[in-house]
C-alpha cells in the first residue's frame, strides 16, 4: 500500500495548497459585498469545466492504477510468484504508444495555430498508433498464452492480464473521445476554441495513459523490484 | 459556465449563463423518466435508495427474528440468515446511505446552494443513476437465481466467500461483485459532477468559504469517495476473476471438502487491504454529508450563525484526510506489525479531534440560541447525542488492545449501528422534512413528524443501547445460534427477545413517516419559497419548487455567508445570501 500511500500524499498536498489558495483561511462573517477577494497567479484564465473534470477523472484513475500496483507488489511477495516472460512486442508497443502522445500533442500545437488540416493529420495518426499498441498488446496476450502462461497457473500471469487489460480499456475509452473530437474537426470549417480544448483534453489524457503504461512495464519487466522490496518491509 | 474565483484584474464572470448551456426537456419520458435535471435525478436516486432500504430493513427483521427465537421460525435457516445478514449490510451501507446522501441530496442541494442553473455535466449525471438503478436490479435478482443472493457477510472476505459451503456461491457472489463494480463505475459518474459543479459553476460571489456546510459536506464525502471506490473496484475485480477464471490473487491453497483446489498461494490479507481501503473512508462518506447538513439545520432552526464556520470546515478537511490513512483498525485481528497497529491506532484516535471539535460548535451554536423544536431540529438534536454515544465507543475500539477482545462481538455491531447507521439515518429524515417544503412546495405535517421521531429516536435507543452489554458479555455477532454456551446467560436471550420486538415495532412505525410524506404531498399546508426564514440560496429561488433551470432569468448574486441569522438592525432576524448589503451591515 505504499504506492497508494505515495499517491494518496501527492493528492492531498495538490488538493490543499489548492484550497488555502482559494482562501479557506479567511474570515467570512467579516467580509461583505459582492466579489471577495480572490488569488489567482499571474492573472491566468479560469479552467474550463471540461479541464477540471479531466483533472478529478485522472485523480481517480491514477487511484485506480495505484491500488493495482500496490496489490501487485504485495501479492508478488508470495513464494509461489512466477513472472511470465515479456514478449518482445511490448518494446514496440511502448514505442507506439509515445508516438500516438507525441502526436497528439502536435495536434494541440497545430490547433493552437487555428491549423485545421495539420489537427485532423496528427488526430489520425494519434488515432491509428493508438489502436496499433491495443493490437500489439491482444498479440502479446496470444503469445504468452500460447506458450501456455494462463492466468490461473499463475499470479503473476493474472496480474499481466489484469494490468494491461485494465489500461487497455482506458485507451478504448480515450479512443471514444478521440473519434468524437475528430468527428468534430473534420466538420470544422476553422479551429475554434472548443475545439482547441477537445483536442487538449485528448492529449493529456494520452500522456496520462503513456506515464501508467510506463511505470507498468517497469514493473511487469522487473524494473521495479527494488522499489517493491522497499514497500514491503514497510509493511510487514 | 465560468468558476466565480476570478482574479481581480479580469472582469467579473457573468450573472447570466447562455441558454444554449441549458439541457431543455422536450417530452414526459425526457422531463421525468431520462431527464438531466439534477432535481428529477435526485428524487430518482433518493426514490431508489429508500426502496432498497425498506427491503435492507425487512431483512434486518429476519436477522432480529433468527436472533430472538433461534430456529421457531421455519423459513429462516442457516442460509436465509447469512444471506440477510449479507444483503442487510451491504444495501443499508452502499445502495441506500451513499447513494441517498451524495446521489439524493448532492443532486438537489448543490446546484440550488452554490447558485448554479444544474450539473455541470448532466448527461453525465443522468447516465450515473441508471446505471446506479442497473447495479442495484443486478443485486437484488440475485434472489431469483438458484442458490439466492451472497451469504458472505458485507465484507465478502476470500477464501469464505467463493467457497461452496457459502450460500450462493454459484450466481450470488459473482452478481454482487458485477453489481458493485456497476456502482462504482455509476457512483464515479456521479461524484464527477458533484465535485466540478462546486468547483465550476459556483454563482457570482459564492466563494469557497461562503457555502453552507452542507455543501461542504457532501463535496468532501465527494472527493473520498472518489478516491475511496477504487479500493473497492480492484478488490471485487479480482475476487471476481478469482471466481470465474480460477486466478489466485486473493485464494490460497486449500482443501474443501476433501478436495484439493487449484488455487496457489494467494492472500487473503490483501483482500482486507483493498476492501478497508473502500471501507473506512465510507464511514465517512456517509457522515460528512450528515456532518454538513446537520450544521445547517441547527443553524436555522437555533436562528443564530454557526459557532467557528471555519473551523467546522477545516475539520470536515482533517476528517476527510485522516479517514483515508485509518483502514487498518478494522484488521487488528488479521495478523499485522505491532508498529503498524500502534499506526492505526493513533491515526484513528486522532480523528476525534477534529469530530469532537464539530460536537463542541454543534452545541456552541445551540448555547443561548432561539431554539425553534421543529421536527428536522428535533432529528438534528438526535444525531447530536447519538452521534457522540457512537463515537465514545469508537474510542473504545480505535484502541488495539480492547478491540482484540471486542472483535467480532455485538458490541462492535452495536458501536457501528449508532455511528454510522442511526445517527446518518436521523439526519436524512431531518433533512427531508427540512427541504420538503423546497422539493414539494408543501410543509410535512409537524405533529407526525414529533411521533415519528420520538419513537424512532428511543426505539433506536432500546434496540442498540443494550447490544452493547451483550457485546461486552462476548456475544458473537454473525452466529447462527449459540446453542449452548456458558458465557452467555440466559438473561442475554431475554434482551435479545426484547430488541426484537422493539425492532419490529420501530420498523413498522416508519410507515407514519411514509404516510406523512405521501398525505402531505396532497394535503399539506403550502409552504411558500421560505418556510423556515433560511438565508442560504436554495430558499431564495423564484420559484417553489424551483422551475428548470432554478433561477429564471439571472443568475444570484452572492454577498455574504450563508449564516446571517439574528443580525442587529436588519428588517428580519436573517439577511438571505443574496440580499443586497445594507449600509453599515455587520453580519452578524
Amino acid at each position: 500500500m505504499s504506492v497508494m500511500g505515495l499517491f494518496f500524499v501527492f493528492i492531498a498536498t495538490v488538493a490543499i495548497m489548492w484550497l488555502v489558495r482559494q482562501g479557506v483561511m479567511e474570515s467570512p462573517w467579516l467580509e461583505e459585498g459582492e466579489v471577495a477577494h480572490y488569488r489567482r497567479a499571474g492573472g491566468a484564465e479560469p479552467p474550463t469545466a471540461g479541464r477540471v473534470g479531466l483533472a478529478v477523472f485522472l485523480a481517480v484513475a491514477g487511484c485506480l492504477f495505484s491500488l493495482l500496483a500496490a496489490a501487485f507488489f504485495m501479492r508478488g511477495d508470495a513464494p509461489d510468484w512466477q513472472m511470465p516472460p515479456i514478449p518482445g512486442v511490448l518494446w514496440v508497443n511502448t514505442f507506439l504508444l509515445a508516438a500516438s502522445s507525441v502526436a497528439l500533442q502536435l495536434a494541440v500545437v497545430a490547433a493552437r495555430r487555428a491549423n485545421a488540416e495539420r489537427v485532423k493529420t496528427a488526430l489520425l495518426v494519434g488515432a491509428v498508433t493508438a489502436a496499433l499498441f491495443l493490437i500489439g498488446q491482444i498479440w502479446a496476450w496470444r503469445e504468452l498464452l500460447e506458450l501456455r502462461f494462463f492466468a490461473s497457473s499463475n499470479a503473476a500471469n493474472a496480474f499481466f492480464y489484469l494490468l494491461t487489460g485494465v489500461h487497455a480499456l482506458h485507451l478504448i475509452g480515450g479512443l471514444v473521445a478521440l473519434a468524437r473530437t475528430t468527428d468534430k474537426v473534420r466538420g470544422a470549417v476553422r479551429v475554434t476554441k472548443a475545439l482547441t480544448t477537445s483536442v487538449e483534453l485528448c492529449a493529456i489524457y494520452w500522456h496520462f495513459l503513456l506515464f501508467v503504461w510506463l511505470l507498468m512495464f517497469a514493473m511487469l519487466i522487473g524494473w521495479a523490484d527494488g522499489f517493491g522490496a522497499i514497500c514491503r518491509r514497510l509493511l510487514s | 459556465m465560468t468558476d466565480a474565483s476570478v482574479p481581480q484584474n479580469v472582469a467579473p464572470p457573468p450573472a447570466e449563463v447562455p441558454d444554449v448551456d441549458l439541457y431543455h426537456a422536450h417530452s414526459w419520458i425526457t422531463k421525468y423518466v431520462f431527464s438531466q435535471d439534477a432535481k428529477v435525478i435526485a428524487i430518482q436516486y433518493a426514490g431508489t435508495a429508500i426502496a432498497v432500504g425498506i427491503l435492507a430493513l425487512v431483512l434486518s427483521w429476519v436477522i432480529r427474528l433468527q436472533l430472538a427465537f433461534p430456529g421457531a421460525i421455519p423459513f429462516i435457516d442457516a442460509n436465509v440468515y447469512y444471506q440477510s445478514v449479507t444483503m442487510h449490510g451491504m444495501i443499508m451501507v452502499v445502495y441506500m446511505l451513499t447513494a441517498i446522501f451524495l446521489g439524493g441530496f448532492g443532486n438537489y442541494l448543490i446546484p440550488l446552494m452554490v447558485g448554479a442553473r444544474d450539473m455541470v455535466f448532466p448527461y453525465v449525471n443522468m447516465l450515473s443513476y441508471w446505471v446506479y438503478l442497473i447495479a442495484t436490479l443486478v443485486l437484488v435478482s440475485s434472489y431469483f437465481f438458484p442458490g439466492g443472493p451472497t451469504g458472505a457477510g458485507w465484507t465478502l472476505y476470500p477464501p469464505q466467500s467463493i467457497l461452496t459451503g457459502t450460500p450462493g456461491h454459484e450466481y450470488g457472489i459473482i452478481l454482487m461483485l458485477v453489481s458493485l463494480i456497476l456502482f462504482i463505475v455509476g457512483f464515479t459518474m456521479g461524484g464527477l459532477n458533484y465535485v466540478v459543479t462546486v468547483l465550476q459553476a459556483r454563482t457570482r460571489g459564492m466563494t469557497l468559504m461562503r457555502m453552507p456546510l452542507t455543501v461542504w459536506g457532501i463535496f468532501s464525502a465527494a472527493v473520498m469517495a472518489l478516491l475511496a471506490f477504487p479500493g473497492l473496484f480492484v478488490a471485487c475485480l479480482m475476487l471476481l476473476l478469482d471466481r470465474t477464471l480460477g486466478t489466485s490473487f486473493f485464494m490460497p491453497s486449500l482443501v474443501e471438502l476433501g478436495e484439493r483446489k487449484d488455487y496457489v498461494g494467494g492472500s487473503p490479507i490483501l483482500f482486507q487491504h483493498l476492501f478497508w481501503f473502500f471501507g473506512h473512508p465510507e464511514v465517512y462518506i456517509v457522515a460528512l454529508p450528515a456532518f454538513g447538513i446537520v450544521s445547517d439545520l441547527i443553524s436555522v432552526h437555533a436562528r443564530k450563525n454557526i459557532f467557528g464556520y471555519r473551523m467546522m470546515v477545516w475539520a470536515i478537511i482533517a476528517i476527510g484526510v485522516l479517514s483515508m490513512v485509518v483502514w487498518g483498525h478494522h484488521m487488528y485481528i488479521s495478523g499485522m506489525d505491532p508498529w503498524f497497529g500502534f499506526f492505526f491506532a493513533v491515526t484513528t484516535l486522532a480523528i476525534a479531534v477534529p469530530t469532537a471539535l464539530k460536537v463542541y460548535n454543534w452545541v456552541l451554536t445551540l448555547w443561548h440560541a432561539d431554539i425553534h423544536f421543529t421536527t428536522p431540529m428535533l432529528f438534528a438534536l438526535g444525531f447530536l447525542v447519538t452521534f457522540v454515544n457512537g463515537g465514545i465507543t469508537g474510542l473504545y475500539l480505535g484502541n488495539v488492545i480492547v478491540d482484540v477482545p471486542l472483535s467480532a462481538t455485538l458490541f462492535v455491531v452495536a458501536h457501528f449501528h449508532m455511528v454510522m447507521g442511526i445517527a446518518p439515518v436521523l439526519v436524512i429524515f431531518g433533512a427531508i422534512y427540512h427541504w420538503y417544503p423546497k422539493i414539494t412546495g408543501r410543509m410535512m405535517d409537524e405533529r407526525l413528524g414529533k411521533i415519528h421521531f420520538w419513537i424512532t429516536f428511543l426505539g433506536a435507543y432500546a434496540i442498540f443501547f443494550p447490544m452493547h452489554y451483550l457485546g461486552v458479555l462476548g456475544m458473537p455477532r454473525r452466529f447462527y445460534e449459540m446453542g449452548e454456551t456458558a458465557f452467555v446467560p440466559a438473561s442475554a436471550a431475554t434482551l435479545n427477545i426484547v430488541i426484537t420486538v422493539i425492532a419490529l415495532a420501530v420498523g413498522f412505525a416508519q410507515s407514519i413517516f411514509f404516510y406523512n410524506l405521501f398525505k402531505s404531498l396532497k394535503y399539506g399546508a403550502p409552504a411558500g419559497g421560505n418556510p423556515w426564514r433560511a438565508a442560504s440560496l436554495e430558499w431564495q429561488t423564484p420559484e417553489t419548487p424551483p422551475g428548470h433551470g432554478n433561477w429564471g432569468k439571472h443568475l444570484p448574486v452572492v454577498y455574504r455567508w450563508p449564516y446571517a441569522y439574528s443580525v442587529p438592525g436588519a428588517p428580519e432576524d436573517y439577511l438571505p445570501q443574496n440580499a443586497p448589503p445594507v449600509r453599515g451591515e455587520h453580519s452578524p
